[in-house]
């Protein structure tokens, strides 16, 4: 009974979400010279990391249409602001 | 209410105002809004304000990149990703909790949902360590923009967070209730929307803060 609960989309999510955490990390605090397009990867994955949060956890798969738009318009946009700000100032 | 309809004012898309009243004047949209509107407003309200200091945080970074770079690297990022991952399980055993009270599964939901509190506990802990470090070096809100920036952010995370385990320990008590309706139904999906919340923000404050180079 308790596997079964286990047993849902929302698990793999969350190991896939685990797994992209550890790339990011390991991006984030590696010193090679690309740290530039390693930041732009992080931020990217950061914002698509809460895309799921929001469609998975939150439950917003099954929300009405506006509330959805908001939601992933809110990532869209502050993520391409963020990297607009990131590349223009450098 | 398992599933409902949301309404959107009529004259939103555009239609002319001036028109006849008819009898169905909104248009509305189907499915299901986790917990209620409410809490969608504080929680996107939320969101909104959060984008609006990540913004100021970038902003400020631009000013002196340098100063950020050096202050950033002296930021335990072990720290950072752990709670990160920590936040990630503690979202995972809400959604489980919530879906173990639609399931009736009553002893296996409160114990999801403490497992979910104590994540968030271990967060804490890692962040007061966090925290007693900087203190030691002497590092504060007054030693430069970074850690002025490193501080608010990440504090006023903390207090989401703190509120967020209060809301934890109401949804265990909610969950150990042996009838739950579906009143009670849409206070744990508007209590966990709040969890996931915290756990949304610092996803984006951990690369910001700790990674971006």
């Amino acid at each position: 009974m308790v596997v079964s609960l286990f047993r849902q989309r929302v698990t793999l999510v969350w190991l896939g979400l685990v797994c992209v955490t550890g790339v990011s990390w390991w991006l984030g605090t590696d010193h090679s010279a690309a740290h530039k397009l390693a930041t732009i990867v992080v931020l990217g994955v950061a914002f698509t990391k809460v895309r799921f949060v929001g469609m998975y956890f939150m439950e917003l798969r099954g929300a009405p249409l506006p509330l959805k738009l908001i939601f992933q318009g809110w990532c869209v946009v502050v993520c391409t602001t963020l990297l607009i700000m990131y590349l223009v100032g450098g | 209410m398992s599933s409902g309809e949301f309404t959107a004012p009529a004259g939103i898309d555009g239609a002319a105002s001036d028109a006849a009243p008819t009898p169905r004047q909104g248009r509305t949209f189907a499915g299901h809004v986790p917990g209620e509107v409410g809490v969608w407003v504080l929680i996107l309200g939320d969101m909104t304000v959060f984008a609006l200091f990540f913004g100021v945080f970038m902003h400020y970074r631009d000013h002196a990149p340098a100063l950020f770079r050096h202050s950033q690297a002296t930021l335990n990022q072990t720290f950072g990703a752990v709670n990160t991952l920590l936040l990630l399980t503690s979202s995972l055993f809400v959604v489980l909790g919530v879906s173990a009270v639609r399931k009736r599964m009553r002893t296996v939901a409160p114990k999801l949902f403490l497992l979910a509190l104590c994540c968030g506990l271990a967060f804490s802990v890692i962040k007061v360590l966090e925290y007693s470090a900087k203190a030691r070096h002497g590092i504060g809100l007054n030693t430069n923009d970074f850690y002025m920036y490193y501080f608010i952010l990440t504090g006023i995370h903390f207090f989401h967070l703190i509120i967020g385990m209060g809301v934890l320990v109401f949804l265990w008590r909610l969950s150990l209730k042996p009838d739950v309706g579906t009143k009670q139904i849409q206070y744990l999906e508007a209590g966990a929307s709040y969890w996931h919340m915290v756990d949304l923000l610092w996803i984006v404050l951990f690369p910001l803060i700790y990674l971006v180079k």
